[in-house]
């Protein structure tokens, strides 16, 4: 019966998970300890920690990591597959749609005017990321933190590979903030 | 073709660190530049769409890129390509090494990783802008602070957004009727 609780509240968060990431968080939350009570606060967070330092959507880690506390691999698969359908099947029925469609000249000036509106959701992502309204600012901790941030920008618009940003600025960082404070 | 599109979202599954919009650039390189499957001009359309469906932009994104190249299966060989990277990494850290996060190297390493990431969140941003209209960049300026400053839940929006689309073509129609 877990497996069916796990994917039923994993459906719902998948369903009701717009805007992606972080905004997500909440709805994650309410459900899993809330609602559920399958995790502790304390247990929430430290996944939201794992899910910072690893790659994919953090919809998906936490779905992985909670699936596995409650119930092993197969609630892992349960969860993270749970999570993933109503975002695969509604974004296909949409695709579909827009692209017979995007002659269309209402479906056209509508994308047309949420254009903008999404650009300037990335743009406050950003902004987030760079000037948190409140807490202490964990991604620009010092000077080398704007200068990294200044070096992937410059290297974007060179059009160096995005991997090898990510590799090169893990390397830095490993030697800044891990061996120099060792030897000095 | 299958297998190329769930390698290609393997890859950009593996190094989006940080959410959804840091993987946009990795997403421009491989699937417009390199491989081609969609336009630049799909770009910001299959952005609208993606913000405009729930779940994780990533999957919505592999979703449209999939589906465009080859059809509901491409959709489904895109989505697992860029799923099953999280999925194995999660799992062998909630197996094996719960204590990582508390690694001296890790926390070193994330910690420069984080404002590179905000770069690759920045940097499309420029080629977004691009081209735009001043009135809508203006708009994308108001959002952006709304969304930031103010903390306007985002969905209400791209509501609005849809809503003035609507009314937009729905006066350029009549005012097309009447000439």
């Amino acid at each position: 019966m877990i497996y069916l609780q796990l994917f039923f509240s994993y459906l719902k968060i998948g369903f009701f998970g717009f805007g992606g990431g972080y905004a997500m968080l909440s709805l994650i939350q309410n459900e899993i300890v809330e609602q559920r009570g399958w995790l502790t606060a304390t247990q929430f967070a430290d996944i939201v920690a794992v899910s910072q330092i690893t790659p994919g959507p953090i919809a998906i880690n936490s779905a992985t990591y909670i699936g596995y506390t409650i119930a092993g691999i197969g609630g892992s698969v349960v969860a993270t597959f749970a999570v993933c359908l109503p975002s695969l099947t509604l974004m296909l029925l949409l695709t579909r749609f827009f692209l017979r469609h995007r002659d269309n000249r209402y479906i056209q000036t509508v994308v047309k005017a949420v254009g903008p509106v999404v650009v300037g959701m990335i743009a406050s992502a950003a902004l987030l990321m760079m000037f948190p309204l409140s807490g202490k600012n964990e991604n620009f901790v010092d000077i080398w933190s704007w200068l990294l941030f200044a070096a992937c920008l410059y290297g974007s618009y060179r059009k160096v590979n995005p991997i090898l940003m990510i590799v090169l600025s893990a390397v830095a960082g490993v030697v800044l903030y891990a061996i120099v404070p060792m030897i000095s | 073709m299958l297998i190329r599109l769930f390698t290609t979202f393997f890859k950009i599954g593996l190094f989006s660190f940080g959410g959804g919009f840091a993987m946009i650039p990795l997403m421009q390189r491989e699937v417009i530049e390199k491989k081609k499957w969609i336009g630049s001009k799909d770009f910001l359309d299959m952005l609208v769409l993606a913000q405009s469906t729930p779940g994780p932009i990533a999957v919505n994104t592999a979703v449209f890129v999939g589906y465009k190249t080859k059809g509901v299966f491409g959709a489904i060989a895109a989505t697992l390509g860029t799923v099953l990277p999280s999925f194995m990494v999660i799992l062998l850290l909630a197996i094996f090494f719960a204590e990582v996060r508390n690694n001296l190297y890790v926390d070193a390493a994330f910690r420069a990783m984080r404002p590179a990431v905000v770069a690759l969140i920045v940097a499309p941003l420029m080629g977004l802008i691009k081209g735009m209209k001043w009135y809508l960049m203006a708009v994308a300026a108001v959002v952006a602070l709304l969304v930031w400053y103010v903390g306007v839940s985002p969905v209400y929006l791209i509501g609005a957004g849809v809503l003035v689309g609507v009314a937009v073509a729905v006066y350029n129609g009549r005012k097309g009727a009447k000439q």
